[in-house]
């Protein structure tokens, strides 16, 4: 996998002349058939002024994000960094996103360019600002020479510049400004000086989500005579082709060929139902010899027997078996969480035109050196050769981000192929359907966890055992070097292996077994399930102690200020100390991922029917400075109904290698009915920003767990929900 | 051949007539508003109004419509949508918005019918429409702000 990124780490470095180019061409020259309305205009060269910031001469501002923007708002968010710096007027704010070059467009915490880890923000803050100020600078510098008077005689307001009686708009000034010397050094505001840091700033896009979002998602690229392309892959994961009969397929009208790929087998037609419809007629012999065929029941045997086997050693800190074994009291539990599906409403879905030089690709792209490395080694082409043109995402949840670029390699097959049979280009949009989607892999990895925990007579906590056993998601991918040490994959501990509780004596461990299932991230990660079982587990420990649970996590967070000041706030808001009213039920869970702090009280009921009604869910957060409180908000609602979404029915199972669910009527997300009313109290804050994507989802399951635990006196360990008819 | 009024031109299209309207919208016509997001009458997303009912269009086939109404969120111009997509702004509903159309199209229908809906009448209307992004509260919100726009 590496030699992708090393491949695209070495490319070239751009002149600042060569990245016009690339830039001229990624936003408007490159376009099939110009047929794919992007957001903005291609710019004239001379008017960019860093590769992040360029002016028109129509007066617009165009941010070059970076990042992918799949629902989070990092664009809107990149777009006040630079609007800050620059005293732009909003409206005149426009964003753009870069075409693939991570010499310039890295994620800096990554190293290459991509977005994921709730990071967008985070590795932007300083850089995007700068930028902003960098552009200002050279707009003075450029008025300053045009009207003869010193920079420092200058102002600039709400987009526009004057000084000795002159004033020009930025655009008017663009083309100067281009030219002018880039400087040094600039100096960036202070917090006190911020305009629209900080405040609520509407999403860049949002007129245009409502009406139809025309143009905006790689499933809507809609170049001239593009063909639609559906794959039938193995029903169980590692399964290859052993023959095909096509036939039928091929009479179907509308079918322009059937291609087979490494992948699978190919219907390539002149629209998507058409592909799909002929899809369902090939007869296809799959050879099962490497393929995965363990159903969920025999892998919950096997990882089950491995909770008894000692595994990697992740933290061994202090002597947790001897303070276990002197402990008042020891709490055991066993956990288990199932495999999940992102399911983004936007299916998955890439646009290929390969002419045997070069490539171009539309789609969400949301690690693009990844995918145009991987292009380069499937194609056999120069990384000069091949575009990747980044659409908006229709959510991603971590879905969009594969360490392999699955979907781009198989694109690139498909236009290999393609070009092979008939000799020459042609546009193919790959579409899977929502069964392609849930029965894809790339799960949130099924996951065990048993937990033994110690009391000693003041009911405080004395040793921690805790064992995990799960697929690593980051072994054999070039991630693993940063994230897998001695073969334990952090992903799958974090958020108990780091734990800012007080627990001196401490042990994880960890398995993972070989499965041939594709896993992900899956929006948080690992804290899907170790938040999980931290806070249900500190919720044990705090009643079997008799004291009360925010008091009990209180006195275990003497080292983390930041997580305890959420915690607090969030139990005042909700009232804590304050009894419930008749049939509510609360429960509380905090935990830090992503740097970010977030609390959650959650308020339920039963229903008649047993199932759990979540009604309120108080939320703190600490995330740093606030750059757009809400987004903020925003993003703890939306990142805490995918949790709870998750928690309540979501479950992927396996029968001998073959996923049971299909689609959202059995794999079935949260809808309007489940969802409860938020409440979020940010923290004010001048530390630097941090993530707010994922951190509002680890909290919600285990909240509304403890509250559960109060309604009814069950512990819910073996999630879903629906399991134990509380969903 | 078939032929109907969408968003107040007259079609007519000549296709399998088992083909659902929303292929016929996006792939045909190049009308990419409407979305696909499940295939079989459970997302929402691919709504638009028939005869001024919100319906499915993934389900519809296009041989069904002959002489019918439809309106899509390219075409959609009523009271209700319109207040609709003013509080969809102003309370910034969208996340990643691409449920967002299936969205409009059902709370204006729902508006249309119900022009001071009840948290209850929200849920009915709204269950079939899906949010991965968990959108849903401001949804509810935007819809009752909705009613106020309407009202005022
Ligand atoms: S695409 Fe029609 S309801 Fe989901
Ligand atoms: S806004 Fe993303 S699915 Fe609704």
């Amino acid at each position: 996998m590496l030699h992708y990124l090393d491949k695209a780490l070495t490319a070239p470095k751009p002149t600042r002349r060569s990245f016009l180019k690339i830039s001229a061409g990624a936003l408007g020259g490159l376009l099939i058939g110009g047929a794919i309305p992007l957001p903005g205009q291609a710019a004239e060269g001379e008017t960019l002024i860093t590769p992040f910031v360029q002016i028109t001469p129509d007066n617009r501002v165009i941010v070059i994000s970076k990042h992918l923007d799949k629902g989070q708002g990092t664009a809107t968010g990149l777009a006040t960094l630079v609007a800050e710096e620059l005293d732009a007027a909003l409206e005149q704010m426009a964003v753009e996103f870069a075409p693939s070059n991570p010499q310039v467009y890295a994620n800096t915490l990554f190293g290459i360019q991509g977005t994921g880890g709730s990071t967008g923000i985070a590795n932007s803050f300083d850089q995007y600002r700068q930028a902003g100020a960098t552009a200002r600078a050279m707009l003075v510098q450029a008025a300053a020479e045009a009207w003869g008077i010193p920079a420092d005689q200058i102002s600039i307001a709400n987009g526009m510049l004057s000084g000795g009686g002159n004033s020009a708009s930025f655009g008017e000034m663009a083309g100067a400004a281009g030219a002018q010397a880039v400087p040094e050094a600039v100096t960036l505001k202070t917090p006190e000086q911020w305009v629209y840091i900080g405040k609520d700033m509407p999403r860049i896009e949002l007129p245009l989500k409502t009406r139809g979002s025309v143009g905006l998602y790689g499933m809507d690229a809609q170049p001239d005579n593009v063909l639609m392309a559906a794959t039938a892959r193995p029903p169980k994961f590692g399964a290859t082709v052993k023959s095909v009969d096509a036939a039928e397929a091929f009479d179907m009208p509308g079918v322009r060929d059937v291609l087979q790929i490494p992948q699978g087998v190919v219907v390539v037609a002149d629209n998507t139902w058409t592909a799909m419809q002929a899809r369902d007629l090939l007869s296809i012999e799959w050879d099962e010899i490497t393929a995965e065929t363990r159903g969920t029941d025999a892998l919950m045997a096997e990882y089950t027997a491995l909770l008894d086997q000692p595994g990697l050693p992740s933290v061994t800190r202090g002597d947790a078996p001897m303070k276990m074994a002197a402990a008042e009291q020891v709490i055991e539990a066993d956990y288990s969480f199932p495999y999940l599906a992102h399911a983004p409403m936007e299916p998955l879905n890439v646009t290929v035109l390969y002419d045997g030089d070069s490539v171009a690709f539309w789609t969400g792209s949301q690690l693009q050196t990844l995918d145009h490395g991987t292009a380069a080694a499937v194609l056999g082409l120069p990384m000069e050769k091949i575009a990747i043109h980044t659409l908006w995402g229709g959510g991603s949840f971590g879905r969009r981000a594969t360490p392999d670029s699955h979907l781009v390699a198989e694109a690139s097959m498909i236009g290999k192929a393609w070009l092979d049979k008939h000799g020459s280009a042609q546009p193919i949009k790959l579409v899977y359907s929502r069964e392609d989607d849930i029965k894809g892999g790339y799960y949130r990895p099924l996951t065990l966890h048993r937990v033994r925990a110690g009391l000693d007579a003041e009911g405080n906590i004395s040793g921690w055992n805790h064992r995990v056993v799960g697929q690593g998601i980051m072994i054999g991918t070039p991630f693993a070097e940063f994230t897998v040490r001695d073969g334990v994959d952090h992903s799958s501990v974090e958020g108990a292996a780091d734990t800012t509780y007080d627990l001196p004596d401490m042990a994880v461990d960890v398995h993972h077994p070989e499965v041939g299932v594709p896993v992900l991230w899956w929006r948080s990660v690992g804290h899907t399930h170790t938040a999980y079982v931290m806070e249900t587990m500190m919720d044990e420990l705090a009643i079997a102690a008799g004291r009360d649970p925010v008091e009990f996590r209180l006195a275990h967070l003497q080292n983390d200020p930041r997580l305890a000041g959420v915690l607090r706030l969030a139990a005042e808001k909700a009232a804590w100390d304050t009894a419930p009213a008749e049939g509510i039920h609360r429960g509380v869970a905090v935990h830090k991922s992503f740097n970010s702090y977030v609390a959650e009280v959650a308020e339920i009921s039963i229903r008649d029917d047993g199932t759990v009604k979540v009604h309120k869910v108080t939320c703190a957060v600490d995330c740093g400075v606030p750059v757009n409180p809400d987004n903020i908000r925003a993003q703890i609602e939306g990142g805490l109904g995918y949790g709870l979404s998750g928690i309540l029915r979501e479950e992927i199972t396996m029968t001998d290698g073959e996923v049971d669910q299909y689609n959202y009527p059995d794999y079935t997300p949260l809808r309007i009915v489940d969802m409860p009313q938020v409440e979020v109290h940010i923290i004010p804050s001048t530390e630097a920003p941090t993530g707010i994507g994922e951190p509002g989802t680890p909290p919600i399951g285990p909240s509304v767990a403890n509250a559960v635990f109060q309604a009814t006196g069950q512990r819910v360990r073996a999630l879903p929900f629906s399991k134990h008819g509380l969903a | 051949m078939v032929t109907f009024t969408l968003n107040g031109e007259t079609k007519s299209v000549d296709l399998n007539p088992d083909m659902p309207l929303l292929w016929v919208l996006r792939d045909e016509l190049k009308m990419t508003g409407t979305k696909f997001g499940c295939g079989v009458a459970s997302c929402g997303a691919c709504t638009v109004h028939i005869d001024g009912e919100p319906t499915r269009s993934c389900q519809t086939a296009v041989g069904d419509l002959d002489g019918a109404v439809i309106t899509t969120i390219e075409g959609v111009e009523t009271r209700e949508a319109s207040a609709i997509q003013a509080a969809w702004v102003e309370l910034q509903v969208p996340q990643c918005g691409y449920c967002q159309s299936g969205q409009i199209m059902s709370a204006s229908a729902l508006l249309a019918e119900t022009p001071k809906p009840t948290d209850e009448d929200i849920d009915y209307a709204m269950e079939g429409n899906i949010c991965r992004c968990a959108s849903y509260s401001r949804i509810r919100k935007a819809i009752h702000r909705a009613a106020e726009i309407l009202e005022a």
